[in-house]
């Protein structure tokens, strides 16, 4: 892989339409120009929980959705007009029947290498990596991770991993190299792939894993976010379970950079940000990891952190969200930047409302409520 | 409801479609044209939900899942009779019926 940084230019002054995945259904919110403005619409799908919804910035009107309800199995559903119709996938995300697994849900997309237009990946619970070669309609299993003979040891049991089942997320393709690949998963800890999912290994070195006993084991950590540096795919940051970390290639080695946030305040969170063009800024959303695990926000009073310096120093940034009683919980998915310069900085709550920043998290506004429990939001420009 | 045999060696067979799966259906109720292969080998509920799928592409999944068990919250009952077993055999009175059971809120 050739070790270069990405550029990345700001996307000229457009609407930003947030696609809005919650456990009730998808909605979209779109603003004006000035991002001052924003209209709710949906919603569609009503009733389905709806995981993951996310464009395609390859061809600009592809939509996924990763959806099923209380009742009916795992589905994925398709848009190429921008989510004005849908088509159901005609054989989605499924194990292999000789091995006795059940996806129960899709819960992550990704749209693959802009290389390869048409090319997905999903990421579903339990943990298993599939592929689309035909922009969602039908999907194959990643064999070099379903059938690894380690996966098992890697992922634990189907019933071990988050209350609502173990999950893979945060499935990364290196925007210089398509074959270059890293998942994350609840549990199992961060790999890596640099033969397009033929082979992965561990990636966990340096970070904590406190829920096991004596020193940290190569795998079975809890990330719960990974993400790429904004246009430098040689760092990666990531909000574990265990704190915050970040990563910078070749090293093989996570430095802590968590242990710098206000004690009173801790490491944990679910969501992460960065900024799309400086890797060295990014964002986290602390939720209260004492006692019994609240995972809330820490004392009722919700804010970001962020750090301009790689994670060296964090800044709260709370003006304009409440100051008590807002006990948020925002989950691993339902933060999120759009590529606008300011950027901005967008998260929903489990509670069902969105928040959103246009200078970059220095102030806040409400921007929709009374929405359903949100999973997931993504940002299009 | 009643199922019959067709001149294709086939049964045609009535099926209720809850309300959470009619977005394939477009109907409550609908006749599914179920193969017979020879007459030794009734139709079976497995069957009757593979001619379902032919006829509506997608439902099969919603409702059994890649290790041919029936979802958690859905129910089948024949002849009002409640089962899980895909391979139960139809008769030409089986009457098949989809329940979307509780799922919680």
């Amino acid at each position: 892989m050739t070790r270069t940084k990405v550029a990345a230019r700001p996307a000229p002054a457009r609407r930003i339409r947030l696609l809005i995945a919650t456990r009730k259904g998808l909605w979209t919110l779109t603003s004006d120009v000035a991002r001052n403005g924003w209209k709710l619409a949906g919603p569609q799908f009503l009733g389905h929980i709806v995981h993951h919804a996310v464009p395609d910035p390859r061809d600009g009107r592809t939509w996924l959705a990763a959806a099923r309800t209380g009742h009916l199995g795992p589905t994925v559903f398709r848009s190429v007009d921008s989510g004005r119709t849908w088509k159901e996938a005609t054989r989605p995300p499924a194990f292999a029947e000789a091995g006795g697994r059940v996806v129960n849900h899709t819960f992550w997309l990704t749209p693959g290498h802009a290389s390869e237009p048409g090319v997905w990946y999903s990421g579903t619970s339990p943990q298993g990596l599939f592929r689309s070669a035909d922009a969602g309609a039908t999907w194959e299993e990643v064999a070099g991770f379903n059938a690894h003979p380690q996966r098992k040891a890697w992922c634990g049991g189907d019933q071990d991993g988050t209350p609502d089942g173990p999950k893979m997320h945060s499935i990364l393709i290196d925007p210089r190299d398509r074959a270059h690949m890293y998942i994350g998963m609840s549990g199992g800890g961060v790999f890596e792939s640099v033969d397009a999912g033929a082979d992965w290994r561990p990636l966990n070195k340096g970070v904590r894993a406190d829920f096991f006993p004596g020193p940290p084991p190569e795998y079975g950590h809890d990330p719960h976010c990974v993400r790429f540096a904004g246009a430098n795919p040689d760092r990666l940051y990531q909000q574990n379970h265990c704190g915050i970390y970040r990563i910078d290639r070749p090293s093989d080695t996570w430095q802590d950079i968590g242990a710098t946030m206000p004690k009173s305040v801790g490491d944990v969170g679910f969501p992460m940000a960065v900024h799309p063009r400086d890797p060295d800024s990014l964002w986290v959303l602390p939720m209260d990891g004492t006692s019994v695990w609240p995972r809330t926000a820490p004392g009722g009073r919700p804010a970001v952190y962020r750090s301009r310096d790689g994670g060296k120093t964090w800044k709260r940034q709370d003006q304009g969200l409440p100051r008590s009683q807002a006990w948020w919980t925002v989950k691993r998915q339902a933060m999120t930047t759009d590529t606008r310069d300011p950027m901005g900085l967008y998260f929903g709550t489990t509670s069902g409302e969105i928040w959103g920043s246009r200078d970059e998290g220095r102030s806040f506004r409400c921007l929709a409520r009374h929405l359903p429990h949100i999973f997931a939001l993504e940002a299009w420009c | 409801m009643t199922a019959r045999a067709s001149r294709e060696a086939a049964v045609v067979v009535r099926v209720k479609i809850p309300s959470p799966l009619r977005s394939y259906t477009g109907a409550a109720e609908v006749a599914v044209a179920v193969p017979v292969l020879a007459p030794e080998l009734p139709p079976t509920v497995g069957g009757v939900l593979a001619a379902l799928d032919g006829a509506y592409p997608g439902i099969r999944f919603r409702i059994i899942d890649e290790q041919r068990q029936l979802r958690p919250h859905i129910k089948l009952f024949v002849g009002g009779m409640l089962t899980r077993d895909l391979a139960m055999p139809l008769t030409s009175e089986s009457e098949v019926m989809i329940v979307a059971a509780l799922s919680g809120g």
